[in-house]
């Protein structure tokens, strides 16, 4: 395994830089986005470079390869995931899929009556959404609790489910890295007659997916957080469901025939892809897929598996000095993200500390006030882990804790 | 930021100097950076044109509560109309140098309530003046 991990982390330039002080970098933030592998990096410059052009239109030869290696690109994440190819639809990230869901499908669907049902731990862009649909339609919004630990509870689930027409839920919590039992709650909501919107910002970078075995009626994720760049992401839809919404963004691209008063469109996905889309990262997304499908989808999750066991281990060492581990502590149940804080100092003191090191650390409320207002934290340090992360890179957090536990005399 | 928590910061962050509250306060103002919800309330006793007494309360990290901590012992027998013209620099030559851009928000936090509660309406940040 280390001499897989090695291989990996020579394929990403920025891990060989160190920091302004000299210090290795050990880049601890991947939940918020990934870092890039070198061939990614490439796809985005030979674009660029050698084939730049706009796609489904020009007849000469770069536009040709522009339109082939685009296409490619969306059946290597069709591939990725499992889908049928029309099924994948360019999105700039997971935020924005949601909200296209939110208006092309809810405004539909959704009336005075009905409900939508998410989870207390879902990132802001997973809930703010659904709470300006509700309030355009007069719907619902409703929560599937979670407890102490940040485990989701169940026992009411048929009750909250009752009327419910969508059930938006986290495949992985950026937060705490619960990993949401879809296997359970996914069949009790399509029994329901609830459409099932699965968000994968952290789920699909993670773990294995497969969206027909999972059933989820749609899958979103970002590029960015999956060795990707950023402004590319896919909004996963059933095909029966995708055909039947009307078009989110309209304009190019998009459309059958045109007339003055009046237009037909396109057949999914490009009914929801209007403009010129992004390109060059939906390319390198597709050479970002490709790497992560070498390494191996298994793979990665047992990597982070046992990478979470060991830091588990390690900041338990701290307990006695006042370190609090949030979520789950079975690395079974999470998904390479560790949410703490270290007796009374403050979460952002604590990751100006860890910088001075070199570790690189997220502190704050990560887009779920909610979640945090419930816990009663007003802030936590986050540590969260890819393909690259070592045990070395967790001896350099606990060095720069201990640092930060000397300045601060606890 | 090395030299940020150096052990006079960390002492106005374990032992804030005027943190609580007032009874009959003349002024005052709350305000929070919703970046990382550092919170900081300030309330004024004014005598005339001058702070004669002040309290601050609130809640967030060693920055902005030390530098709130350090600034209400330099306002105190201030002119009110002084306070309102404080720059970014009555914090900065208090907390030194050396806060990175994103932590400019925590430390000015407390100087853009006193001044809020000087004026009597939101003022803005210090450090975009």
């Amino acid at each position: 395994m280390q001499r897989k991990v090695d291989a990996i982390i020579a394929d990403f330039p920025i891990l060989a830089r160190p920091t302004s002080r000299g210090k290795r970098l050990v880049y601890l933030d991947s939940a918020a986005t990934s870092q890039k592998p070198r061939v990614v990096i490439q796809a985005l410059v030979d674009y660029y470079e050698q084939y730049n052009s706009n796609i489904h239109r020009g007849v000469y030869e770069i536009a040709e390869r522009a339109t082939a290696e685009f296409e490619q690109a969306r059946v290597k994440l069709a591939t990725f995931i499992g889908a049928d190819v029309p099924e994948v639809v360019w999105v700039r990230n997971t935020t924005e899929a949601i909200n296209l869901v939110a208006y092309s499908w809810g405004n539909v669907n959704l009336k005075a009556g009905d409900a939508i049902l998410v989870t207390e731990l879902e990132h802001h862009s997973d809930l703010v959404p659904w709470q300006l649909l509700c309030e355009r339609t007069g719907a619902e919004l409703r929560f599937i609790p979670v407890d102490d630990r940040g485990v989701h509870v169940l026992d009411d689930l048929d009750r909250l489910l009752d009327g419910c027409k969508l059930l938006a839920i986290a495949h992985v919590s950026n937060t705490l890295g619960t990993i949401a039992p879809l296997e359970t709650i996914v069949p009790r909501a399509h029994a329901a007659g609830a459409v099932v919107l699965v968000d994968g910002a952290q789920g699909a970078s993670h773990l294995p997916v497969d969206v027909k075995a999972l059933d989820a009626d749609f899958y979103t994720f970002s590029g960015h957080k999956m060795l990707g760049p950023t402004g590319i992401g896919v909004l996963y839809g059933k095909r029966a469901l995708l055909e039947a919404m009307p078009p989110f963004l309209s304009g190019g691209a998009m459309l059958r025939t045109v007339e003055y008063a009046h237009t037909t469109f396109s057949e999914p996905p490009r009914k929801f892809e209007a403009g010129t889309s992004n390109i060059a990262d939906a390319i390198a997304f597709g050479v970002a897929a490709d790497y992560l499908r070498d390494v191996g989808m298994d793979w990665v999750r047992e990597h982070e598996r046992q990478l979470t066991g060991y830091a588990l281990q390690r900041l338990a060492e701290f307990e006695s000095r006042g370190l609090a581990i949030y979520g789950p502590r079975d690395p079974a149940r999470t998904s390479g993200v560790i949410s703490f804080n270290v007796a009374d100092i403050h979460a952002h003191d604590l990751a100006s500390i860890l910088d001075t090191e070199g570790v690189c650390v997220r502190a704050g409320h990560h887009c779920t006030m909610p979640l945090m207002d419930k816990m009663g934290w007003a802030a936590t340090a986050r540590a969260s882990f890819y393909i690259y992360n070592t045990e070395a890179d967790i001896d350099a957090l606990c060095g720069g804790i201990e640092k930060a536990a000397r300045v601060f005399g606890v | 930021m090395d030299d940020f928590y150096r052990d006079y910061i960390l002492d106005h962050y374990r032992n804030p100097r005027n943190f609580g509250t007032l009874e009959n306060a003349d002024v005052e103002a709350e305000d929070l950076n919703p970046l990382c919800g550092d919170q900081i309330r300030m309330q004024l006793k004014v005598d005339g044109d001058v702070v004669r007494d002040l309290r601050f309360s609130g809640k967030g990290c060693a920055i902005s509560q030390a530098s709130a901590s350090m600034l209400t012992e330099a306002v105190k027998g201030m002119k009110l109309s002084d306070v309102a013209k404080l720059s970014k620099d009555v914090v900065l030559e208090n907390v030194g140098i050396g806060i990175s851009p994103t932590r400019m928000k925590c430390a000015m936090l407390g100087l853009r309530v006193l001044k809020s509660a000087a004026i009597g309406e939101l003022a803005g940040w210090p450090d975009e003046d």
